[in-house]
């Protein structure tokens, strides 16, 4: 009786959903949005994105009349099990996440499995503040074509923090990291593989290594791959001997870098947030003598999106949310380094002088390199290399005993 | 009444089950969400062909084996050479709130205790060591899980101590004692040979609880376990959460290989439990008297000391990061301190403590309920099949988390009882159940039977002998058994996160999901609040019998 019960709920909840939201409509988007709630699964470990969180979920509340609820979570896989778990048990509406903040592997698998609602990205009214032709990792995530499944609201890109009391010229170029390493025994490592940050610091050191790195935007095929590989490996077998623990062990993910920096047991770390050293000294959690800097060949960017699951409850709320990111307000908010530090992803010349004012008014913070020293970013490689690198990284370091 | 050890079992081996067949099933490369619409061994075959999977099985077996067995000896020895004199009532007190850190908060701030950067490392630096900068030793990580072992041995000791002490009564350790004493036997010998085979049969559920628990642990792995590879648990939650959808297969298989490993070395312990019992025959039929207690006491004394000594330190190290703004090394003590910490997640923290409180409270009174119904049916009744099947009650216990749990959350689905805090406060119970009847099992069932003679023959009905007679009598071990089910609600953070959809946020999974940022000033203000949380409940229960049995000494004391 109680499953049968059960069941009939489940029809009345598809029944009532079976309308999908049309993005084209927007009048008609926000008019659903207003007195839904919107379930936002964010990494939760960062007390500055949970407080810019909130931020937005006032902002939202006011204008749109839409309550946004923030699900920390340690790990966006949490966000995608989730989904999943749903799909498996055949609840394909009235799912408990409505909206995701998610890029890279986590977004091609959810497209690859048909979990993403959309398109919806490119019909949102703030998207046209974006010149797509200009950035294009907008519309391309890690070379995969977002089709307008995720919407974009932040620019990140690596940059490398390091404390000026301990270290004066810090090495530019993989080359001269190793034989800074080799002289500076024990004072650098990196997050292990397969953290994201740990993978993206072996794709930077491809892009510096590798003869041609051109053939990093395709998908990985065995004829391109030892070209390109084999020099990583070679220079990873001189730098590990040398790095943090002997390489016998790794911290286990970014933010672990700042509390070992802290504490002084390594010199230099990988970020990918160019002002996480800033917001790091204002927080306590750094001296203020700490710096960065980036590669002489240039560094990996990309852009942080949102997508919406395919059988999300809130689904207009979340557009609304996803707007509202896009906003210059949001933008302008997220990109001071006292809030958040990540850099927008409008483009200036498409904003009002109004609007333009708000970013040019932002202070960057002591530790955050400028636009123009911070350069021209390196596209991500293909995900396809991500794969093959970190399970062969992991087979030769990561299981050492 | 005489349906609730039924009713209980259904409520708690439903979920087991389901949640297990939800995880052999794609392990078996069925699961048609992710298009795995065929039975076949595949996800074995890749698991183990994955390079370090025979290191990773390795360390489960090392670190659950000897935690368990070193957890084990601590407390026998603290035991046979403390228990029943005036300083063991300092020992317990020292002790037994080390029971309501979590795992998680220990684990931390025994790190920052012996990293090469941490506490210990500073005191002595410069001015002893010479170090002006941290050595690139590697103490925690080590490749032997050492570091690990040390985090588990010190949430354990206190953990089977209290199990034992009270299960200790029963076994009569005094009249035992008069008795060796008298035939020329040392305090310890006289204990190993008849005192601890009496307390081990009663604490061996426990013993079995901590091996599994030890051996499929993923938080204290990740904080003080080796990394290259990690233990198998993590690398199952690892793959579990890898972007590349398939690979819930081979994590699905990895969870299998975790049980099976978790169920043979719970028969291998059962071996040795074996060969010990023989040995101690021979041992005793030697009749040799044992020649002195001072070593093992001391032994005993020291490695107390240092369990309590770890745990504390390395809370007071988390007490001193709550409010530490910049704090380099090699400084003993803060640049600077602020309040600040506090007053930023204090806030936040108020509606999530209400909501975890809700639940605690609830899923525990459930529980505690479900068991005192369970036994007093037993023993009315007369049940001696019950008591069997009672074993199936910790059978949550014994199963790794990452085993079922991600079945149980399909399971959930299907029914659609999952959201919500009423589904995840039917969840806690799960785990809250087994751990009640743990500590009140025993207690119970030794209650005077006399007493309930003398009431039958006033007269008195049975429920009235369990409401005005069992029940007053076991106040004090009820309510240490409800704290002990309220902090193992509060530690909750798979099933919470799995069954509330992230939607019910208690402190455990707002901690979790902030400690991933690695800032041990945030670390340090939520394992406290977890800690204050879990201590008040145990003070509470200290605090009750005392009020309520003013004037009725032998009633205020657990067990």
């Amino acid at each position: 009786m109680k499953k049968f019960a059960a069941a009939m709920a489940l029809v009345g909840l598809a029944g009532a959903a079976s309308a999908e939201p049309d993005p084209k409509d927007w009048d008609s988007v926000l008019a659903a949005a207003k007195g839904q709630t919107v379930y936002w699964n964010a990494w939760g470990g960062s007390t500055a994105t949970n407080d810019f969180i909130a931020w937005a979920g006032d902002q939202i509340e006011a204008q749109y009349g839409v309550k946004l609820e923030h699900v920390k979570l340690s790990d966006t896989a949490d966000a995608v099990s989730r989904v999943v778990a749903e799909k498996a048990a055949g609840k394909d509406s009235g799912g408990a996440v409505d909206l995701i903040w998610i890029n890279g592997a986590n977004f091609a698998a959810m497209k690859e499995n048909e979990l993403l609602f959309g398109p919806f990205a490119e019909d949102l009214p703030n998207f046209a503040l974006i010149d797509t032709e200009q950035n294009t990792s907008v519309t391309s995530d890690f070379t995969v074509a977002t089709e307008g499944l995720e919407s974009p609201w932040a620019m990140a890109q690596v940059v490398f923090y390091y404390d000026t009391a301990r270290l004066a010229e810090p090495p530019k170029s993989m080359k001269a990291l190793l034989d800074w390493a080799a002289a500076n025994p024990g004072r650098f490592t990196f997050p292990q593989p397969p953290d994201f940050l740990g993978t993206t610091f072996l794709k930077q050191a491809l892009f510096d290594l590798a003869e041609d790195t051109s053939v990093l935007a395709e998908p990985v095929s065995d004829d391109s791959y030892d070209a390109v590989a084999d020099p990583l490996w070679a220079w990873l077998d001189q730098l590990t001997p040398h790095m943090w623990r002997s390489g016998k062990a790794y911290p286990q993910t970014g933010p672990q870098q700042l509390q070992m920096m802290g504490d002084g047991e390594i010199d230099l770390a990988i970020s990918f947030s160019p002002g996480e050293a800033s917001t790091a000294i204002a927080n306590g959690q750094l001296p203020d003598t700490v710096r960065t800097f980036v590669l002489d060949g240039g560094t990996i960017g990309n852009a942080s999106f949102v997508a919406i699951p395919y059988n999300a409850s809130a689904k207009e709320g979340a557009m609304v949310l996803a707007n509202f990111l896009l906003s210059p307000k949001a933008q302008a908010n997220a990109q001071d380094p006292n809030v958040l530090g990540y850099g927008t992803v409008l483009t200036m010349d498409r904003l009002s002088n109004e609007e333009r004012a708000m970013f040019d008014a932002l202070e960057l913070g002591i530790a955050t390199l400028t636009p123009a020293e911070l350069g021209a970013s390196l596209p991500e490689p293909h995900p396809s290399w991500m794969t093959r690198i970190e399970a062969d990284w992991t087979n030769r370091y990561g299981v050492s005993q | 009444m005489r349906l609730a050890p039924t009713l209980t079992i259904a409520l708690l081996i439903g979920p087991v089950l389901a949640g297990l067949a939800g995880t052999i099933a794609p392990a078996l490369g069925f699961f048609p969400a992710l298009g795995g619409t065929s039975v076949s061994p595949a996800p074995f075959l890749d698991l183990f062909a994955t390079p370090g999977i025979w290191a990773s099985t390795r360390l489960s077996l090392t670190t659950g084996l000897l935690a368990t067995a070193i957890s084990l000896a601590i407390t026998a020895l603290v035991l046979a050479g403390w228990s029943g004199t005036r300083s063991f009532g300092a020992i317990q007190a020292v002790l037994s709130p080390l029971l309501s850190v979590p795992h998680a908060a220990a684990a931390f701030g025994l790190a920052f205790l012996i990293a090469p950067s941490g506490w210990i490392s500073r005191l002595a630096s410069p001015w002893l060591t010479g170090w002006e900068r941290p050595p690139d030793l590697l103490i925690v990580n080590d490749p032997w899980g050492l570091a690990m072992i040390a985090g588990l041995v010190v949430k354990e000791v206190p953990f089977l101590l209290l199990m034992s002490i009270a299960a200790l009564p029963q076994t009569r350790p005094g009249r035992s004692y008069t008795v060796t004493a008298s035939l020329g036997y040392t305090r310890l010998r006289g204990w190993f040979l008849i005192t601890l085979p009496q307390l081990y049969a009663r604490i061996r559920l426990p013993v079995y609880a901590v091996l599994a628990y030890s051996m499929s642990v993923v938080d204290v792995a990740l904080i003080l376990g080796p990394t290259t590879p990690p233990s198998l648990a993590v690398r199952v939650v690892q793959w579990m959460n890898d972007p590349d959808l398939s690979m819930r297969f081979q994590a699905a298989a990895a969870a299998v290989w975790q049980l099976v490993l978790v169920i043979g070395s719970l028969f291998l312990w059962r071996l040795c439990e074996n060969l010990l019992a023989r040995w101690s025959v021979v041992l005793a039929s030697s009749g040799r008297r044992g020649r002195s207690n001072g070593f093992g006491r001391a032994v005993g004394l020291t490695f107390a000391i240092l369990v309590a000594g770890s745990v504390l330190l390395g809370l007071g190290g988390l007490v001193a990061w709550s409010f530490a703004g910049f704090w380099g090394f090699p400084d003993v003590l803060p640049d600077t301190l602020t309040a600040r910490h506090w007053a930023r997640h204090g806030s936040n923290m108020l509606p999530v403590l209400w909501q975890t409180v809700l639940i605690a409270v609830i899923a525990t009174a459930l529980a505690v309920v479900l068991v005192l119904a369970c036994l007093q049916t037993e023993v009315t009744n007369n049940l001696r099949r019950g008591r069997t099947a009672l074993w199936l009650l910790y059978l949550p216990l014994l199963m790794p988390q990452v085993a079922f749990l991600p079945g149980f959350q399909t399971y959930a689905l299907l029914l659609g009882i999952d959201l919500g805090t009423g589904a995840v406060t039917l969840t806690h119970l799960v785990f809250v159940l087994p751990y009640v009847m743990l500590s009140l099992e025993d207690t119970f069932r030794a209650v005077e039977p006399r007493h309930m003679v003398v009431a039958a023959s006033l007269g008195a009905s049975p429920s009235a002998q369990f409401w005005r007679i069992r029940l007053p009598i076991l106040l004090a071990p009820v309510l240490t058994a409800a704290a002990v089910g309220f902090a193992v609600s509060i530690g909750q953070y798979l099933p919470t996160l799995l069954i509330g959809a992230g939607r019910v946020q208690t402190l455990t999974t707002e901690a979790v999901a902030l400690a991933s940022g690695g800032d041990r000033r945030v670390i340090g203000v939520y394992a406290l609040a977890q800690t204050g949380l879990v201590m008040l409940a145990f003070a509470s229960a200290l605090a009750l019998p005392r009020l309520v049995w003013a004037n009725r000494r032998a009633l205020r004391e657990a067990a």
